[in-house]
């Protein structure tokens, strides 16, 4: 589970760690928009999960440790739970999160079988197979990265190529349907283009922990853009972001395994946008609310006053706060209100605590009640 | 091209979710350039018809044909409008991207969009009057304008045939006037527009020819011969009549008490009172 | 008792512990919950091991259920900002909190009794060498009195909760409006959960939790409609997976656990597939049989609808059928002569005739609705 002592950050294996983690983060960071979208999110927990039988069925039928064939055991155990999960739910009443539930732990269970029954067997040592539990990344050698790379990059032009069709799909399938195009092969297409992804990651991340790098790269970018291929390039930045820094500061850190930090790393930057993404983020909304509320409230104060000058001949009359305060029935703020109206040059000080609209304010008021009066019923 | 054959012929269609029928043996004809209501109780099978036409549900047995040929081979002869709520329009993509969907089919695989299908898609934004929300992104729109751009999308699909799954279903009223006036545009234009309904009231105002459906077609035809009270009452009658000529008759019905021809009378009353019946039950969503 | 005995009895109660709520999470269709929750204890764990020192002080059980109710809480959290979808906000709050808890134990307990590979994947080959004493008597091993206790408490539960589990589960609304509280229901349903998944992991580690809580139920849900049943046959399936599995994994001599999520998988595939009338095979049948006696049905109306009619000739003659009703040659001998021997068409020649019986037959197929 411990990663190396810190490393000089040109060093061989730190390189090789971060170039891996950064492409498998784009990867499934683009990819993981449309699972996102098309809310299957959890598809990416069991896909992952659902490999691991297919990496010891692997390595027992070659006898072979080599990343290429693991990875190709991995996405073929993962495709055929992706289809096993479809094909429960198509055929029976069992819904979606109890079929994904079930594959997912049942193809772990039997990879853990499978896993267990290799280490016993006297011919095979254990080590290679167990990295994919966690994710190793600290293993990753030029061989991995390529091979990282390539698949990622065939994913990715699988992706470009079927741009328009995914979109569709993801946006509104029977429409799709009825221009004639075969959304069922395009389903098929971009499952197993997901199926890629998330294999690519297992050796680095783990396949308990690579659903993250599907769900949580997507959700953050989702929260700045409007526009789905913003949303894709940001999420795959966000991916490759995550997995180099995680990479780097778990290199740096005494024993700091790289897959939980990448995680840690990617929650960091989903946090960060669900809080302060523009338009969308909890902290701009909140300023918006209170924003609006301020607004509204300096706005009622100004009414207020013109309210009580009517009541006298001339306009411009002043009161006290008091007598302003008063009929605003303790919203509070009036005195900070009436000092915001007189900044902008609404109203002005008629002695020691005394307020006068003036014909500016006048002017304002009278709209603002105009308005008022327009949109009632 | 579209002169001689029925826009859309339906033949025997028969729809079955697991052993009981949807459907049944549907026989329709629409002549081209109408503009024509699909009305019934909640489960008769409007949204599952439309269905069928396009494809989308397998049927039992039966032929759709459009213009004279088989389905498949006129395909790109027919637009369809889904029930607004069918999609997520949290969905990040813009207004002028939606419409351009429209096109995807005739562009084909691996062929991107480009300026070609945003003039097409911007001329019809303009149509629906949404020119101004191109670049507006989609959670932004109101129920009325989610439903303009929907009918967007199938317009810049340039079909003869218009397939709508209740495109007044949550819409305010000057949208509703306006998605009418649409309609009527593209009556006018010889194209064929079916169109699930569900406020009666309004069949006689929007429609020149209604399709009346409880599972079986009760009647089909122009608004004026069709949609009588006698036949509102055998499609709404609470069970599904088998044959007209077995249903209750002169039960009190003043002979056809038409709907919506605007002369007083005791026929005109009865008609209210039926239509006002069977509103009541097709309130609601269908599924 | 021996050890073998002993493994096999924990493991029968941990499956039933596991099954009991599990058949809940299948109806409130949360079964991802348990996904989430069960990771995310780890985080638990480890903290209160951090607190208590030893992997079996109570406090490390009640600090880890808590962990999961607040994933719950944290899940429901972010879900309700709107601003993702609830499988996303699943999948963004577990691994976080897993994470967390492996990078703990990574940098402070390593050389401690406490490694990531055991809390995920558990073992319960060793369950029998870690005793109970009571006044200084071996009592049993202490996996079966923990899950033993938590089996009774779950039994409880539900035996308490029976009505009100039943009312959320299928119509929160009307729970709300006759006073039950959802949202109460849910917590103590989660921290049952919670409890259980922290009780398991000891035994079968936090992912294979799952496969029991998730797949015997699943499995009864094939097999049965009525509650009370498929609560009976999760338990069933359950402890027949958990003893079928420890003799797997005798004869693999590969993990316990790991043979006993795949028993729970076996059992599934069984139900999908032989159900009697929701497998696999069963509707297939049904289907086939269906499709029979439907299309006898649409012959007879068709029959009905042009008797007297000009095209009447023309409609009812054999060879056309095909043609007409979108049947290969075959099928529509097939059912003209399924037709003739239940007596609804006569057959003359190429020539069909609809029977009295028939005719009422046709009657019938629209009225029934």
């Amino acid at each position: 589970m411990a990663e190396g002592l810190s490393l000089p950050v040109f060093d061989y294996t730190l390189r090789m760690v971060a170039l891996g983690s950064g492409a498998l983060g784009v990867v499934s960071g683009a990819l993981g928009v449309f699972a996102v979208l098309r809310k299957q999110g959890l598809l990416g927990d069991a896909i992952s999960h659902a490999a691991l039988p297919g990496i010891a069925l692997a390595f027992l039928l070659t006898g072979s440790r080599s990343t290429m064939v693991l990875v190709l055991g991995a996405a073929a155990a993962g495709w055929i739970g992706t289809l096993a999960v479809m094909q429960i739910v198509e055929r029976s009443r069992i819904k979606e999160d109890t079929a994904l539930g079930l594959i997912l732990s049942v193809f772990f269970g039997i990879g853990l079988v499978l896993l267990t029954y290799i280490q016993r067997v006297p011919t095979a040592s254990q080590a290679g197979l167990d990295r994919f539990l966690f994710g190793q990344a600290a293993a990753l050698v030029g061989r991995d990265v390529a091979l990282i790379a390539g698949l990622g990059a065939l994913a990715l032009l699988v992706t470009a190529l079927f741009w328009k069709e995914f979109k569709l799909l993801a946006f509104d399938r029977a429409f799709g349907e009825s221009l004639g195009i075969p959304m069922r092969t395009v389903d098929v297409v971009l499952t197993s283009v997901l199926v890629l992804a998330i294999v690519i990651g297992l050796q680095t991340v783990g396949v308990v922990l690579m659903s993250a790098m599907v769900v949580a790269p997507a959700a953050a970018a989702r929260q700045w853009t409007d526009r789905l291929g913003v949303m894709v390039l940001l999420s795959a930045a966000f991916g490759a972001l995550a997995g180099v820094s995680g990479a780097l500061v778990s290199s740096m850190v005494e024993r700091l395994p790289t897959g939980p930090t990448i995680v840690l790393c990617i929650s960091v930057i989903v946090l960060a946008s669900l809080l302060f993404a523009p338009n969308r983020g909890l902290v701009w909304n909140a300023a918006r609310r209170y924003r609006s509320r301020r607004r509204l409230r300096v706005q009622s104060v100004l009414v207020d006053l013109y309210a009580l000058a009517r009541q006298h001949e001339h306009l411009e009359h002043a009161h006290s706060t008091a007598a302003v305060r008063a009929m605003s029935y303790g919203r509070g703020g009036t005195l900070a209100s009436l000092r915001a109206l007189e900044q902008r040059g609404l109203v002005r000080r008629a002695g020691r605590d005394l307020w006068s609209l003036t014909p500016a304010g006048i002017r304002e008021a009278e709209s603002l009640l105009a308005v008022g009066d327009r949109e009632a019923p | 091209m579209t002169a001689e054959r029925p826009a859309i012929e339906v033949n025997d269609l028969t729809v079955a979710y697991r052993d009981r029928p949807a459907l049944w043996d549907i026989d329709l004809e629409v002549p081209s350039g109408v503009l024509m209501a699909i009305v019934g109780p909640n489960g008769a099978g409007k949204t599952t018809l439309i269905k069928a036409i396009l494809g989308l549900v397998r049927p039992a047995a039966g032929q759709v044909q459009i213009h004279g040929r088989p389905y498949e081979e006129n395909r790109r002869l027919v637009a369809y409008v889904p029930q607004r709520g069918s999609v997520d329009w949290d969905f990040p993509t813009n207004v002028l991207d939606v419409v351009m969907m429209g096109r995807y089919g005739a562009l084909g695989w691996f062929r991107r969009p480009g300026r070609r299908e945003r003039e097409l898609a911007m001329a019809a934004l303009e149509q629906v009057g949404m020119a101004a929300f191109a670049d507006r992104q989609i959670s932004q729109l109101s129920g009325g304008q989610q439903q303009r751009v929907f009918l967007a999308r199938a317009l810049v699909q340039d079909a003869q045939v218009y397939l709508m799954d209740e495109p007044f279903q949550g819409v305010d009223a000057r949208t509703e006037r306006a998605i009418v006036a649409l309609l009527q545009e593209l009556r006018a234009s010889g194209r064929t527009v079916l169109v699930v309904h569900h406020d009666l009231q309004t069949v006689p105002e929007y429609f020149d020819w209604v399709m009346l459906l409880n599972v079986r077609r009760i009647a089909s035809g122009p608004v004026d011969e069709v949609f009588t009270d006698r036949n509102l009452r055998l499609t709404y009658g609470g069970r599904v009549p088998f044959i007209a000529a077995v249903a209750p008759q002169g039960t009190g019905v003043g002979g056809d008490g038409r709907v919506g021809d605007g002369s007083p009378g005791p026929g005109r009353l009865a008609g209210e009172a039926g239509v006002a019946a069977a509103k009541r039950t097709a309130d609601g969503s269908e599924r | 008792m021996s050890p073998e005995l002993e493994i096999q009895l924990v493991a029968v109660v941990v499956a039933v512990a596991c099954a009991l709520p599990g058949v809940f999470l299948v109806l409130r269709r949360m079964a991802l919950m348990s996904d989430a929750i069960s990771h995310a204890i780890l985080l638990g764990i480890v903290l209160g091991f951090f607190v208590a020192g030893d992997l079996t002080s109570p406090l490390l059980v009640v600090g880890a259920a808590a962990t999961g109710v607040l994933t719950v809480a944290l899940v429901e959290l972010v879900y309700r900002t709107g601003l993702v979808k609830e499988d996303a906000a699943i999948g963004i709050v577990f691994p976080a909190l897993f994470s967390v808890g492996v990078i703990l134990i990574a940098r402070y307990a390593g050389d401690v009794h406490l490694d990531v590979d055991a809390v995920l994947l558990g073992e319960l080959a060793f369950a029998p060498f870690d005793r109970m004493e009571v006044a200084g008597r071996d009592v049993g091993p202490r996996g079966l009195w923990v899950m033993g206790s938590i089996l009774l408490l779950n039994v409880a539960f539900i035996a308490v909760f029976f009505k009100e589990l039943k009312l959320t589960t299928f119509d929160a609304a009307l729970a709300g409006a006759l006073g039950f509280s959802p949202a109460l229901v849910h917590y103590l349903f989660m921290s049952m959960v919670s409890i259980t998944a922290v009780g398991a992991f000891d035994a079968v580690g936090s992912i294979l939790v799952i496969a029991l809580m998730i797949a015997p139920p699943a499995a009864a849900y094939l097999l049965t409609d009525d509650l009370g049943r498929m609560i009976g046959l999760s338990a069933a399936i359950g402890a027949v997976s958990a003893i079928a599995g420890f003799w797997l994994s005798f004869l693999l001599d590969a993990s316990i656990a790991g043979c006993m999520a795949t028993m729970t998988g076996v059992a599934f595939t069984a139900s999908f597939l032989f159900a009697p009338e929701r497998g696999l095979v069963a509707a297939v049948r049904r289907r086939a049989r269906q499709r029979l006696e439907f299309a006898q049905r649409m012959l007879a109306i068709h029959l009905a609808q042009h008797e007297g009619a000009p095209d009447a000739v023309e409609e009812s003659r054999v060879d056309h059928l095909h043609e007409h009703l979108r049947w290969t040659p075959e099928f529509a001998g097939r059912v003209v002569r399924e037709s003739e021997r239940r007596g609804l068409v006569r057959r003359e020649g190429e020539r069909l005739w609809l029977t009295e019986f028939g005719r009422a037959y046709a009657d019938r197929s629209f009225v029934a609705d």
